[in-house]
């Protein structure tokens, strides 16, 4: 009959979760950072902001990569053509895919969160976030048939 | 605590209804003061096609388990008492109909994001405490009707605004869950209510303390809150409109026309 909840600790400050006569904090769910990415019973909206949420961190790492990628130019010649003959097997091709998912979904749904994060169409942002994912998707594959056919 | 039990005190008039109870497993949360770790217990009510969620719970501390802790008044979703979570969602337990759920097992948790009292039971503390950040205009005074008639002692009527403080907003915010110093969407709901309609409060104060990184600027746009609210206040809307006003301040301070206004 009885099943044990797993506790999760919460945070100090204005609506720390304590229990009273808990020897810790409690809550009954969803606490700290990984309480983003639980979708049980969210809405469009919590879809929209946990893409952005992880198109924004695989982005970050993008970028770090880049860096890292392009400092292969000072180490000559060779290491970048080394590094370019594996920038064009198949399995960094489909990376590059990801990368341009990544970058849309971010892009575009950063477009809806400007508009409506300063109280501009805020009763279409269902709407349009159907409507850049729509338009991110055919770009997207499109942009994929490009990269796998031009290499 | 298995045992279908139907519910008590049936309103007259309702044996075609009782009829078509049919059994329903309630899985509660549950925790006491000094328990080490909250736990589930299950439940088996009769529900009939118009058994709301709270009609389940009075019935089982009724008929099966009277320890159990909810908090719950008005029985019409005016109080706001009974914002529970059911099946992960944020609802007011008084009107969500059992049946239409339409799981054969209603798991009920208390709101998250707030101190548990016992059970079902949180404390809403640390909402009205928010409200009062937001200098609390949730009541307004309106005019009495020339023809009424009013009670003796009274000198005014009181009339609520949307909220009813159920706190389902703050429960269901995934910002909220990570940031316990975000000021939250029934504040900001509130605080843009005396931004735009200052009914003689300080509306230039309340704009300046939402904003703030721990204000209106904080959120970042999942709209639970506005999905969550069953009172139609809207609270997204609400902080976004007062992000709006923000940046127009600080654009026309930017410009050098603050005053011109």
């Amino acid at each position: 009959m009885s099943e044990q909840v797993r506790l999760r600790g919460g945070e100090p400050g204005l609506a720390a979760p304590t229990v009273p006569g808990a020897s810790r904090p409690v809550s009954p769910r969803r606490r700290g950072p990984l309480g983003w990415v639980d979708v049980r019973g969210r809405r469009l909206g919590s879809w929209a902001f946990i893409l952005n949420r992880l198109t924004g961190l695989g982005v970050l790492l993008y970028l770090y990569l880049h860096l890292v990628i392009l400092s292969q130019l000072a180490r000559g010649p060779a290491a970048w053509d080394s590094f370019v003959s594996l920038a064009l097997s198949p399995a960094f091709l489909l990376l590059d895919v990801v990368l341009l998912f990544g970058l849309l979904a971010h892009g575009l749904n950063g477009i809806r969160v400007t508009l409506v994060g300063f109280g501009l169409v805020i009763d279409r942002q269902k709407a349009m976030f159907a409507a850049f994912m729509v338009l991110g998707a055919l770009v997207l594959l499109v942009g994929a048939l490009r990269i796998f056919t031009t290499g | 605590m298995s045992q279908s039990q139907p519910l008590p005190s049936a309103p007259p008039g309702a044996a075609r209804a009782a009829a078509d109870t049919r059994p329903v497993r309630f899985r509660v949360f549950r925790w006491k003061k000094g328990d080490e770790t909250p736990h589930f217990d299950e439940f088996t009510v009769g529900a009939g096609p118009a058994t709301t969620v709270l009609d389940g719970l009075v019935a089982i501390r009724t008929t099966q388990d009277p320890s159990l802790t909810l908090r719950h008044s008005c029985f019409h979703a005016s109080c706001g008492t009974c914002g529970m979570r059911v099946n992960e969602r944020e609802v007011l337990a008084c009107v969500t109909n059992v049946r239409e759920l339409g799981t054969e097992t209603v798991t009920v948790e208390p709101i998250a994001n707030q101190n548990l009292v016992s059970d079902l039971a949180t404390d809403m503390v640390d909402l009205y405490g928010r409200l009062d950040v937001v200098d609390r205009p949730l009541i307004r005074q309106s005019e009495i009707h020339p023809d009424s008639e009013v009670a003796d002692g009274v000198a005014e009527h009181g009339r609520f605004e949307d909220c009813i403080e159920c706190g389902l907003c703050l429960s269901a915010c995934p910002i909220v869950a990570s940031d316990p110093r975000y000021l939250g969407p029934a504040a900001l709901a509130a605080a843009w209510r005396v931004v735009d309609e200052p009914r003689g409060r300080d509306g230039v104060a309340v704009l300046a303390l939402t904003d703030d990184a721990q204000g209106s600027w904080r959120c970042h746009l999942a709209f639970e809150c506005s999905e969550a609210c069953p009172s139609n206040v809207d609270p997204a809307a609400a902080i976004m409109l007062l992000r709006r006003r923000s940046a127009g301040e600080r654009l026309r301070t930017i410009l050098g026309r603050r005053d011109a206004r």
